[in-house]
Order: C-alpha cells, then structure tokens, then sequence
C-alpha cells in the first residue's frame, strides 16, 4: 500500500547490506523481546473498508452540521469557515512538511506563519506573536511560566481570575502543582468584577490574568487591574476570544505585556475539542523569555526578501534544560486556517462576523429572559457571543429536554460553580438565525408548561 | 529593507481598502445596543479578495518542499507518506463538527474511536494505560514527568527530583524535566553509541526519579544494554520513561512493556502517519505500566456499561495528575491514526518497520565508503553520519544539506544529535522506494566529490531553488517579527503596486 519495495528489491538491498534476510536487520534486539506473541490488532482493512468502518463511527455522533442545533459554546464555537480554508490546508505543499528547518525550501511555511504573526499582533495590539502553541490552555500555562522567568523566579506568584475557563486553570494547576510557582486563583463570588482582583496582588506576583470576555461572556473595562498589576511591578496578561477583538478594544491598547487565546474561533472546526490553536503574544522587550517558534524577516543570498525562524536560542533544540519551554511541534497548520480565515475576513468580515455574534446573542438573551422563570444573571453587565441564564430547575434536565428536541443546550455552570446551580451558559454564534432562536424560546416555554 | 526585492507579496500590500473576500448574510435580529466604552476604533487587518487570498497561498504552497513533492529525511522526524484517506477521515461530518461538551451519549462514535485507539496503542507498546491528551511529544514528555513525580510521592518519596538524561537525546527531553522543576543530569554515551553504564550507575541513588531514554537512540541504534539498564534504574527505585518518537523502528516486533519501561509516549505524527502540518499539530500520547495508570491525565475513555455495542465514557483515573490542556487531546490526529492503524494491522506494522530499517540500513552500507559514520553498526530506522572531511577542510554540513536541495531531496537533520560533529541525520522512511534511495544515494556522492573538486558550489548553494542561501544573523539583528515593524510600509506597497 505505502510501502512500495518488491521482493527483488528487498533481496537485492539485503545483498547489499550484507546481510540474509530481513530478522537479520533486528539481531540487535535481545531475542527475547522479538516478535511478541500475537499483538491483539483488527485484520488489515482496505482503504474501502476502514473508509465505511470510519463512517459508520461518524454516522454513530450527532454532530452540529446535520443533527442538532448548537448553543453550546464553552470554550469550543460553531463557526462558518468559508470553503478556501480548507482547500488551502489541504495543499499537500503546506501539510505534509515539517517545520520550516530549511528556510529555502520552506518559504510557503514561514511567509504565512509571519502573515500569522503580523494578523494577531493587529488583533490583540501586542508587538510579538508566536508561531503558536498547543491551544488556550497551554497559552495560559506558558504565561505563567514565561512571567516566572521574566522575574528570574523572584517573583513566584501569578494571579489568575477565577473566571478565566476552568480547564485552563486545572491544567495550570497540573502544571505547577509541585513546583516553585505559586498559582493563586482567588476565591471571589461570581458577580465580583476583575478589580476585586486587586488585593491579591503584591510584590511577589509576577502575572496577574484576566479572561476578556470571561468565561461567563462578560467584557469588563480591565484598565484598572492592568494599571494595578503594573503599579506592583508585575506583568499583566489577558486570555481573549480572537473574534472578540474585532469588535473590542485590543489588551495592547490597555496595557497588557501578555495577549493568549483560543485561536478557535478564527476558522478551525469543533473537532470534538482539537486540533485548535493556541495563541501567544507580548511585547517586544519580553520576547526572548517567550516560549515557541518565531519567524522574522531577511534577505537570500540573491537579495530577496524572506522569512526565517529566529532567536532559535530560546527553544529546546538549543538551549535544552535551559529553554523557556519545552515546545517543538506546535499547531502550525492551526495557525494556518486562522492567517487564511483572517486574510480572507478582512477588516469588514472579522467585524461583520463580530458584530452578528453580539447582536444574535443580545437578541437570544433577550428573548429568553422573557420565558418565565429564566432570567439573565449578569444583566447589567456588557457581553460578546456567550450569556449566562438563570433557569427555574437543573440544567440537565432543561438540557435532556432540549436534546428531545434536537437542541444542544447551554453549558451546565454547575459543574464548575457549585454557587451556579441552575445556570446555563449560552453561545449564540452566526449560525443561529432570529428563527432559531424562537425556537429554542419555544421549546423552553413549552417545557416551562 | 526596500531595496529587497520582492517575490510574493504580503497580505498588507496586496490589500486594497474596501476590497472584500467573503460575505456574511445581513442580521435577521434587531440591532442591539454596543458599549461604546469598550469597543476599538481600528483594526488594521488586510482587505483582500477570494482571488488574491487563493493566489496568493497557492503559489506560497509551491514555495515549500514536502512529503507530496519529494524525498523528506529528516532524521527523527520519520518524515512517511500521509496517505490521503486520513485526511477525508478527519472531516467526516460526524467528527469535524462534534463539540467537546456535547452529552456523552450524542458522541458514543467519537468515544468508540478514542477508546479503541486507547487499546490499539496499548497493545502496540505493551503497557495497558493510555492518555490520548497530550498534544505533542514534548507534552507527553512533561505529562510523563509529572506522572513519574506523582508516584514518587504517593510512595513517600518527595526527595526523588533528579531525572537521567543522555547525552544523545533529544532537546525537549532535557527541557520537558526541567520545566516541571525536575534535576537534569545529563549521562554520555559510550564508544558503540550506547548510554554509558558506568556512569548511569554512578547516578542511581535514592534522589533518582527516572531515566528519561530514546530507543533506538537518537543514532539510530538500539540500546543493547536495555535490560541492564532498565534493571539499574529500577533497583535504585526510579522509573524508567521511554521517549518513543523512534517507534517506526520496531513497530510490531517488539515492544516498550516487554522491555520493563515505566512510561512512553508515541508521536502519532511521526509513527502513525499524521502529517506535520508545516510544524504541527501532532499528538503524542502516553502509555503507562499498571502500578501507573491511576496517575495517567484525565479524562481518558472507557466502558462504562457493557452491552452490544457498549456504552463509552469519560472516566478519571484515581490519582490522576489533572489535566494537560483543555478537553481530550488533537481528536483530528487521532482519526487520522486510527484509520491508518486499522489499514495495516498488525502485519501491515510490521512491515512498516522492516522496510524502514531495511532502507535506513541500505542507505548506510552505500554512503559508509563517503561519509564517515561514527557509530557505524547494524542500526534501526536511521543514522547519523558526519557532513565533513579532512581533505575538504571548508565544507559543513550545512553546506551539504543546502546543496542537496539542488537534487530536490529535502537535506537530512543537521546537528543533532549533538554528539557527533557535524551531524547529517538521515531516516528515510519505509515509503520510499529503492529507485529514490538510489537517486539519493548518487546526489551525495556527487556532493562528496564537489566538496573536493568544487567547494564553492557547496559554499553557495543552493542554486535551483526559488529562494537562496538565507542570512539567520540579519534576522536575529533586525527583529523585523511582523510586518508592523516596518517604518517603510508605504514605500513597498508602491513596489508591489508597480508589479
Ligand atoms: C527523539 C524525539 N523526541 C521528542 C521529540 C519531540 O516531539 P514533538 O516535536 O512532537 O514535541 C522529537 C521530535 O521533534 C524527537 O525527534
């Protein structure tokens, strides 16, 4: 199939490597750990075969395409990604090459993760973006770490929101559970605004992060935090939705030294969770504590113009045990959907896209608050795509219902807030339309009945 | 900087404002109100159209070598042919457009997937717990670490922190330690490129964490002590970690469980044929021991009632060490690895391994009378020779490597692993025939005969490729990281505009 050597051939190569057969290439391996006993694998399938074994597991999910209608946001949002997105991916040209080592046969690679680079500076107002890394939780956790270094571990302590994703704080508390860093998540109750973040800020605090919108969708004015964490000497970093920023100010404007994100949004399908795309920027004078790969711009040995990975000195490859992280694969072709996605959006359509978010879900929000006993939690307070609704009785069984309905429901807050029982977290992307909306509206009065 | 010239634009000067690439459909909702407080004035994104955002990839596209277009080996990278079905796969609706939150009885296929891929590994490597999450293999090696640190103390033993590291390995080995506060000391190899027993020995003290080890090793080459060395490890109280991005190696003939490993993570993106994506994303689970398993990152997949078909769930293990990012791991990738587990079976695997170290070795038995290769044994999936001769006193490797591109082979791996001096590591795959080797093959001997006979073809190259010999230091002096850095943008737009 893949493996393209007739029996002449493996018998003319095994002559000339001097050797009889081909167990003869493995005699180094002690005899005892060769050939194990029957290894418990499937029979071989034709590709015929394993294309209808693999339908037949698709065909097995109901997925938001075909079955079910999604409010269900969370972290992971149903997008329209115009058809060129993937027709660029799938260029073999683009993925099936590693990572651009070799810079005069790997200009298509480094061009566009520069055009990356160049696209999410804009978006967050940050002066540095890398290359990328794993998705937003990671992006947070490398936060954390690079804020360390920057203050060469003097300053142990980050303070995060509590109302940044749940995930990415677990998976830095993964992180740095028994390490020097001192990860504080403080306590607060759900309507605390970010400044009651303040207080815990001090001068052993290296970072202090901030969710915009947060994870209940909630976009607050975060000058203050920002000059608050800057007044204490530390680093102040916000974690965004990409597709929020076409719309709202850039961290970049109010002072952020750290922009991450879930660069989701920009043109990745849901993937039931990955590959996404993890986004980092900073500002120029931190870069070289930054993790991740980094394209910069020169000139060839014929004075055109080219692109080049830089400040290698940083990265594991080099620096090993001393590096400012551990990354080498990164989510390179990730980063490319987002360039094509933001190349062919534009100015007007990543702010046409936007602006259909806020007012669908401004709309949704309001009617669903008109059901009786639903009421939005936080209503005075601005919001993006995602709202969070107060429900009569428990979210699952609202969810369970919906679901009778082909409805994918909010997500149940419950799960991270026990203070949050009967709260439903709602996502109204561009591809909910006002009708909808109705409907959804319907089923819950109908339920409500 | 405007005197470069210029072979495709960027985005910003192909941009003309008020041009669009795509549409979206007017609001059917009334307009809400907008904070004006918090909304942006500009955002300085490029405004181009469909045709130019086509173009313009296109022929950035044509820029790069690949897989698709030529002979790839890049050593340790196991650069194989993605086959095309994988990519379909992937995109099934059924799986592209699932979200991760969705209630568990609306994804049972997704989660039948994970599971069984979950036990396919398993038994790929013999060890019975298996982590998809992990995005990459330096994730799964900090994964590893962390699940290593955890059974340390679980057992008690806090003052386990130091981790053995050979001189060979790979960088995210050392760095994955270190990032997880873990004491690295670095072990030499011995004169036939095997991990040094001595000095291992000398290290196996009650501060001993693991050995975080690469078999084959990073030369190619299996490590012939392995039980010696695994048995040293484990009688000092360690645990032995597997770095197991070199699987193509044995694949199907024998296996880490069987060897006494500990842990192991898999580069699903190396071994199992999901393509590399220009840099990512990979996926790089971890497979564990059982005394290991309570401590694998959750959630993982399981049955959580029998029946026909059985019901699938997301389960945490009892000590688990949390999670290590959000949701379950690159879920594309694994698609992609299923499917291509599924067509080669276990025979299938074996062969995979068998023609990619019958290639390997037969490119080393034809370049042995050129290139000098230090460790020069039997190996496995590649090896590493030096990229330099005494009698050509000017030439690197990198001069080779830039010459090879002439050839339209992409050049080996360069200066890695660092224990030989100028370092051309080359792993041809099993997917590469006989008729490509032999193109090689003659394309680096005539190289050797230049650096001899005509040094500057090698110094200068290369010559046939749309782009030259490009200058690092420039990049690094200037910083010129986005486009933004420009003070001239205007004036290059007017050189595009001109075009
Ligand atoms: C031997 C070895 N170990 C570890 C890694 C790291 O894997 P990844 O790039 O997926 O993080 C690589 C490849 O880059 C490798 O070749």
């Amino acid at each position: 199939m893949f493996v393209p050597h007739t029996p002449e051939e493996i018998q003319e190569m095994l002559r000339a490597i001097g050797v009889e057969k081909i167990e003869d290439l493995f005699a180094d391996i002690p005899e005892k750990f060769r050939h194990p006993k029957q290894i418990d694998l499937p029979p071989p399938m034709t590709e015929m075969e394993v294309a209808e074994e693999l339908q037949h597991l698709a065909e097995a999910n109901d997925n938001v395409r075909d079955h079910l209608l999604c409010f269900l946001g969370a972290g992971a949002y149903y997008h329209y990604i115009p058809s060129v997105i993937d027709h660029i991916l799938r260029r073999g040209e683009f993925y099936t090459a590693y990572t651009p080592y070799q810079p005069e046969i790997s200009q298509g690679t480094l061009h566009a993760i520069f055009e990356f680079q160049s696209m999410v500076a804009a978006l967050t107002g940050m002066e540095v973006a890398n290359a990328s890394l794993y998705d937003g939780a990671t992006a947070v956790a490398e936060a954390v770490n690079m804020a360390y270094h920057v203050f060469r571990g003097k300053r142990p302590k980050s303070v995060l929101s509590p109302f940044i994703h749940p995930q990415y704080l677990a998976t830095v508390r993964t992180y740095y559970e028994h390490s020097d860093r001192e990860v504080v998540v403080p306590d607060l109750p759900v309507e605390a605004s970010p400044e009651a973040l303040i207080e815990f800020i001090d001068d052993r605090t290296s970072l202090v992060m901030v969710a915009y919108p947060d994870f209940f969708g909630r976009l607050y004015d975060l000058q203050a935090v920002a000059d608050a964490a800057h007044e204490k000497g530390a680093l102040f970093g916000v974690v965004a939705n990409p597709l929020a920023l076409a719309l709202f100010k850039a961290p970049g404007e109010y002072g952020a030294d750290m922009v991450v994100a879930e660069g989701q949004p920009l043109g990745i399908p849901l993937s039931f969770g990955g590959p996404y795309l993890g986004i980092f920027t900073t500002r120029k004078k931190l870069v070289h504590k930054m993790a991740g790969r980094l394209i910069g711009e020169s000139v060839d040995s014929r004075g055109q113009r080219v692109y080049v990975m830089t400040l290698s000195a940083r990265e594991q490859h080099i620096r090993r045990a001393r590096a400012t992280s551990n990354i080498c694969t990164n989510n390179a072709l990730m980063a490319l959907a987002a360039t094509v996605y933001m190349a062919l959006l534009g100015k007007e359509g990543l702010r046409e896209v936007a602006l259909l978010n806020y007012h669908k879900a401004h709309y949704a929000a309001q009617r669903l608050s008109q059901i009786q006993g639903f009421e939005l939690a936080f209503p005075d307070v601005p919001f993006f795509n995602e709202f969070v609704l107060k429900t009569p009785s428990s979210v699952k069984d609202i969810n369970d219902f919906l679901l009778d309905h082909d409805i994918l429901g909010g997500y149940d807050l419950s799960q991270d807030f026990p203070q949050l029982d009967r709260h439903m977290l709602l996502a109204v992307t561009e591809m909910i339309s006002r009708d909808d909306i109705e409907f959804l509206a319907e089923v819950l009065e109908e339920w409500v009945a | 900087m405007s005197e470069k010239k210029i072979r495709e634009p960027l985005l910003i000067e192909l941009s003309i404002p008020g041009r669009r690439g795509v549409r979206f459909p007017e609001p059917d909702v009334p307009q809400a109100q907008l904070p004006e407080h918090l909304l942006r004035e500009d955002l300085p994104l490029p405004e181009v159209s469909e045709v130019d955002v086509i173009r313009h990839f296109t022929r950035l596209s044509q820029y790069n070598h690949a897989v698709d277009t030529g002979f790839y080996p890049l050593g340790s990278c196991t650069m194989k042919y993605n086959p095309k079905i994988n990519e379909d796969m992937a995109r099934l609706p059924g799986f592209a457009y699932i979200h991760p939150l969705q209630p568990e009885e609306t994804v049972q296929g997704a989660l039948a997937l994970m599971y069984h891929l979950q036990k396919y590994l398993a038994e790929i490597v013999g060890m019975p717990g298996v982590s998809l999450q992990p995005a990459a293999g330096a994730h799964g090696e900090f994964t590893g670490i962390l699940i290593m640190r955890a059974y340390h103390r679980d057992q008690g033993e806090h003052q386990r922190n130091k981790v053995l590291v050979p001189d060979s390995a790979h960088g995210t080995n050392p760095a994955s330690s270190a990032m997880s506060g873990m004491r690295v000391v670095e072990i030499p190899s011995d004169e036939r490129g095997n991990i040094d027993l001595v000095a291992l020995k000398k290290e196996c003290d009650e501060t001993l964490a693991g050995l975080m080890i690469t078999n084959p090793n990073t030369l190619g080459l299996f490590e012939e002590h392995i039980e010696e060395v695994v048995n040293a490890v484990h009688e000092a109280g360690g645990l032995v970690y597997g770095d197991g991005a070199n699987l193509n190696a044995f694949l199907g003939i024998a296996r880490f469980g069987d060897m006494g490993f500990d842990i192991v993570h898999l580069n699903l993106h190396k071994t199992f044929s999901t393509p590399h994506g220009g840099g990512g994303p990979g996926s790089g689970p971890v497979a564990v021991a059982e005394h290991l398993k309570d401590f694998l990152p959750g959630p993982i997949v399981d049955i959580v009632e029998e029946g026909d078909p059985p019901t699938y769930g997301f389960v945490w293990p009892k000590k688990s060490i949390g999670r290590v990012k959000a949701f379950y791991g690159h879920f594309g990738v694994m698609v992609r690895a299923l499917t291509y587990i599924l067509m080669m079976g276990q025979e299938g695997l074996r062969k995979v391994a068998e023609m990619a170290v019958l290639n390997a070795n037969y490119l080393r038995v034809m370049l042995q009378d050129t290139y000098h290769i230090p460790y020069n044994r039997l190996c496995k999936h590649e090896f590493v020779a030096e990229g330099r001769w005494p009698d050509a006193p000017d030439i690197k490797a990198l001069d080779i490597s830039k010459r090879l591109m002439d050839f339209g082979f992409h050049p080996p791996t360069n200066y890695f692993p660092l224990i030989v001096k100028e370092a051309l590591m080359i792993e041809p795959t099993e997917t590469e025939s006989k008729a490509t080797l032999d193109a090689f093959i003659a394309a680096m001997k005539q190289i050797a005969r230049e650096a001899r006979e005509n040094p500057e073809v090698l110094k200068t190259a290369p010559h046939n490729t749309p782009f030259g010999r490009v200058d690092e230091v420039k990049a690094a002096r200037e910083l010129i990281l986005t486009w933004h850095d420009w003070s001239t943008v205007d004036s290059r737009r007017s050189i595009v505009d001109s075009r």
